[in-house]
């Protein structure tokens, strides 16, 4: 019996050692940010938002085309009077507690969500109640047709409608969430989360992906790593050593002066995993004299051209692109509507209209962010092309955190306040009139800068409710030619950042946010 | 000797409440709100203000800083705006790389630098005296940032025999731990040891000319024994001094040192929170240095007894 026990015990070693032990694959990454705050629908800040991606799912999503599919949902159905939206989740969906994911959970989450993100609450504007059938079914009522539905929950960013379960749902969304349990392909380990210096996520053997292959945000979620570490460098050139020394395996957002390092490496490649990329743009504060006169505004529109501040921050034509459509270029709503000679510097056109508005010579003050790279050189190159157009400009430099404050402020510019200040969207909030912020123009309502105009916000609406894709083209087109009428903002070109990864890196997708589904590592 | 102690510490409560008064007035006075950075680019007025009012921010800075005050009595350091933990928390997390890289530096710099120093002081006007005093020239000028980037690429990225950034906590290995602060610690030590490598050249120079010293050699006893026990020990009130002072300068060196080699220590932790503007962070942290600095200087000033008999308190 013992020399029995004794051969199987043998058997095992022998095979113990034959079998190589099974490592775990940690793909570790160096995000554009520190994790900070882990709750989505609390804030629109894109590292919380991609942290979303990682432990959440959503009942829709937008796939590589740019078009809305189902992801939690199996069956959607639309009733013929436009009244009614029937949603059917798939079948066998788990939170990460090992319970079902039910109707009530999406409920609650789109709830939460509408109340805060600005798409959500036009959405929810239409939705009068939203009943379940039963486990896994319910349905949306709304008080009028409404094309926003699948565009808000299908949204690719922020705030995106993150599916979580009731009762963390339930918290107020003016208050932080404290229970991170999702259902999407990885699961979020607090107790190794050290802000400032890693967040961890390991894979949920039990979510269930898309059986159709993974396309942008949407298809098979597929996870084919065990772990993801994303680590916090502060340093730009210590992420990139790290990189060539096989430390890390990805880079999302190396800066653009690093790149030809990146390039020469035999290890590493360039992904560009988010090509709709970003926009820059610069925005006004309507309610400061003189931008309060249109006309004005307009002056602006025509003394600032995109290729300067392109050249200016990026460089390198390969990653960047003048585009004058408000929406995108290469995105279904793009147009290049009454764009004709504006944006192009000139100059005298610029002067003469000041001359018709009665400027005074007042020097806008314009906020200039000294440590943000993809930002600093901006304001310089706006400052020109303004003086050049004849206005006068006092340029005020600061750290990108006191433009934020300032911002926020409603104080006459030379007590604290702000006449115009430069930033840059993410291409995937700014595709259409409704999820673009700076064409909000609710007044008091609207974010930073206010702009105040009804036809604006007419036009909007009548987006909101529009169903029919080519009319919701021409709204949007109708949006673009008020713009160059009553300016929010002055949208100054595409630019793009590709990701660096280890060449044993595959499957990156491309979406515009970065995701790790898909993506798998061999070796080393 | 324990009266003096207690004296001392006792000393520190009305140091640490200008610093808490300085510390909370600076940050409140400098542009920047934390309400604005949580809102987010696409939030209304109303939601900055609502912010606010859930941070205590719309409070009257007196209020704020008595509530702030009266926690800190309690032990409390209240929770950081941004990380949704307890300042305590955030603090406990980062403070051991911190140490660490701390401790080895001035560990490092004290071994390499008062050898260095006793040499040069005692082959003064030598082309060793040269080389360390050369050295000390240099190790004051090059920026800390531009030495750790030198020795990444020489040692982690060319040769391959060290990592390039990253920190072990001790918990999973003192080896792993120790081989991560090698070239953190040989980056910040270099001014440390130009700092006290001079330092030690100077009093040990003005001690070698004591008569005692004479005497010591005219008994027949050993130059290393002359160095060490006379010669050293009667110059080490100034370079204790000094490096007292070191541990302040420390602190400023750290940060930079961090974040090249993306170590997640209370520097780095500091910088985070200040640029984020997240006041209970800062002024936890900066409460923090100021009493570790003020502890410094009592263990340096009670040094002095066990290196001058003749000093008592």
């Amino acid at each position: 019996m013992l020399s029995r026990y004794r051969y199987l015990a043998a058997a095992c070693l022998a095979v113990a050692l034959c079998v190589p032990a099974l490592a775990q694959t940690t793909l570790r990454v160096v995000k554009h940010s520190d994790l900070k705050i882990v709750d989505p629908i609390w804030t629109t800040a894109y590292i919380t938002r991609d942290h979303g991606y990682m432990i959440y799912d959503t009942l829709f999503a937008t796939d590589g085309g740019g078009q809305v599919k189902p992801q939690m949902i199996d069956k959607y159905e639309l009733s013929p009077d436009k009244l009614t939206w029937t949603m059917t989740l798939r079948d066998g969906l788990l939170w990460h507690d090992g319970t079902p994911v039910t109707a009530e959970d999406c409920v609650a989450s789109i709830r939460r969500w509408g109340a805060k993100d600005a798409m959500g609450q036009k959405m929810m504007s239409f939705v009068k109640d939203m009943p379940v059938v039963d486990a896994r079914t319910f349905r949306i009522l709304l008080s009028a047709p409404t094309g926003l539905v699948l565009t808000a929950l299908g949204k690719p960013s922020s705030n995106v409608p993150f599916m979580m379960p009731k009762r963390v749902a339930a918290t107020d969304p003016n208050t932080q969430i404290s229970d991170y349990t999702g259902s999407g392909p990885f699961v979020f380990k607090t107790d190794e989360w050290k802000p400032g210096d890693k967040a961890v996520y390991v894979k949920f053997d039990k979510y269930k992906p898309r059986a159709e292959p993974s396309s942008g945000l949407a298809g098979g979620k597929v996870a084919k790593v065990d772990r993801v570490e994303w680590r916090v460098f502060a340093d730009q050139q210590t992420a990139v050593n790290a990189l060539v020394a096989g430390e890390i395996d990805f880079i999302e957002q190396p800066s653009h002066d690093l790149l030809p390092i990146l390039r020469k490496d035999p290890n590493i490649k360039l992904v560009d995993w988010n090509p709709l990329g970003n926009q820059y743009a610069f925005r006004f504060n309507a309610t400061a004299k003189p931008f309060d006169n249109a006309k004005i505004r307009q002056a602006v529109v025509y003394a600032l051209n995109q290729e300067d501040f392109l050249q200016a921050v990026i460089g390198d034509k390969q990653y960047y692109k003048p585009c004058k459509a408000l929406f995108v270029c290469g995105t279904p709503l793009a147009s290049d509507k009454g764009m004709d000679g504006l944006i192009e510097s000139n100059f005298a056109k610029s002067q003469a209209l000041l001359k018709e508005a009665g400027y005074d010579g007042t020097p806008i003050v314009l906020l200039h962010s000294t440590d943000l790279q993809v930002l600093t050189n901006l304001a310089p190159v706006a400052k020109q092309l303004l003086e050049k157009g004849g206005f006068k400009v006092d340029m005020q430099s600061m750290d990108w955190q006191s433009v934020v404050a300032r911002r926020a402020k409603k104080d006459p510019p030379t007590q604290g306040g702000w006449h115009a200040m430069l930033t840059s969207w993410v291409s995937a909030d700014i595709l259409n009139p409704v999820s673009t912020a700076f064409l909000n123009a609710s007044c008091d309502k609207a974010p930073f800068g206010w702009p105040c105009d009804a036809e604006m916000e007419k036009l909007r609406d009548d987006f909101a409710r529009e169903t029919d894709p080519a009319k919701q083209k021409a709204i949007a087109e109708a949006v673009q030619v008020r713009w160059t009428q009553y300016p929010t903002h002055v949208h100054l070109g595409q630019w793009y950042q590709p990701g660096a990864a280890r060449k044993n890196i595959d499957g990156v997708v491309v979406a515009p946010a970065s995701v790790f589904w898909n993506i798998s590592k061999t070796g080393k | 000797m324990l009266a003096y102690i207690a004296k001392r510490l006792l000393a520190t409560i009305p140091v640490m409440a200008l610093v808490a008064v300085f510390v909370f007035a600076l940050l409140r006075l400098t542009p920047g709100d934390p309400a604005a950075i949580i809102a987010g680019s696409a939030a209304t007025t109303q939601d900055v203000a609502a912010i606010r009012v859930k941070l205590g921010l719309d409070q009257p800075l007196v209020a704020q800083f008595l509530v702030w005050l009266g926690n800190m009595a309690r032990g409390d350091f209240g929770e950081s705006f941004f990380f949704k933990k307890t300042v305590a928390s955030l603090v406990a997390d980062r403070i051991e790389p911190t140490l660490m890289l701390s401790l080895t530096t001035m560990t490092l710099s004290i071994a390499i630098a008062v050898p260095l120093g006793v040499l040069a002081a005692y082959r003064q006007g030598t082309w060793i005296d040269r080389i360390v005093m050369g050295f000390s020239v240099l190790g004051f000028s090059v920026p800390v940032f531009v030495i750790g980037y030198l020795l990444i690429y020489v040692f982690a990225i060319e040769l391959n025999w060290l990592p390039v950034q990253g920190y072990q906590s001790l918990r999973d290995g003192v080896a792993g731990c120790l081989l991560r602060l090698v070239l953190p610690s040989l980056t910040l030590s270099v001014i440390y040891v130009a700092l006290i490598a001079r330092i030690t050249r100077t009093s040990v120079l003005e001690v070698l000319g004591e008569d005692y010293i004479r005497t010591a050699r005219a008994k027949g006893l050993a130059e290393r024994v002359v160095l060490t026990r006379h010669a050293l020990r009667n110059a080490a009130v100034p370079i204790v001094t000094v490096i007292g002072i070191g541990v302040a300068l420390l602190i400023g060196g750290v940060v930079v040192t961090e974040s090249v080699f993306s170590i997640p220590g209370l520097g780095r932790l500091t910088v985070d929170a200040v640029l984020a503007r997240d006041y209970p962070t800062v002024q936890a942290v900066i409460l923090l240095f100021s009493f570790a600095y003020v502890l410094v200087n009592l263990l340096v000033d009670v040094s002095y007894t066990a290196l001058d008999p003749r000093i008592g308190y």
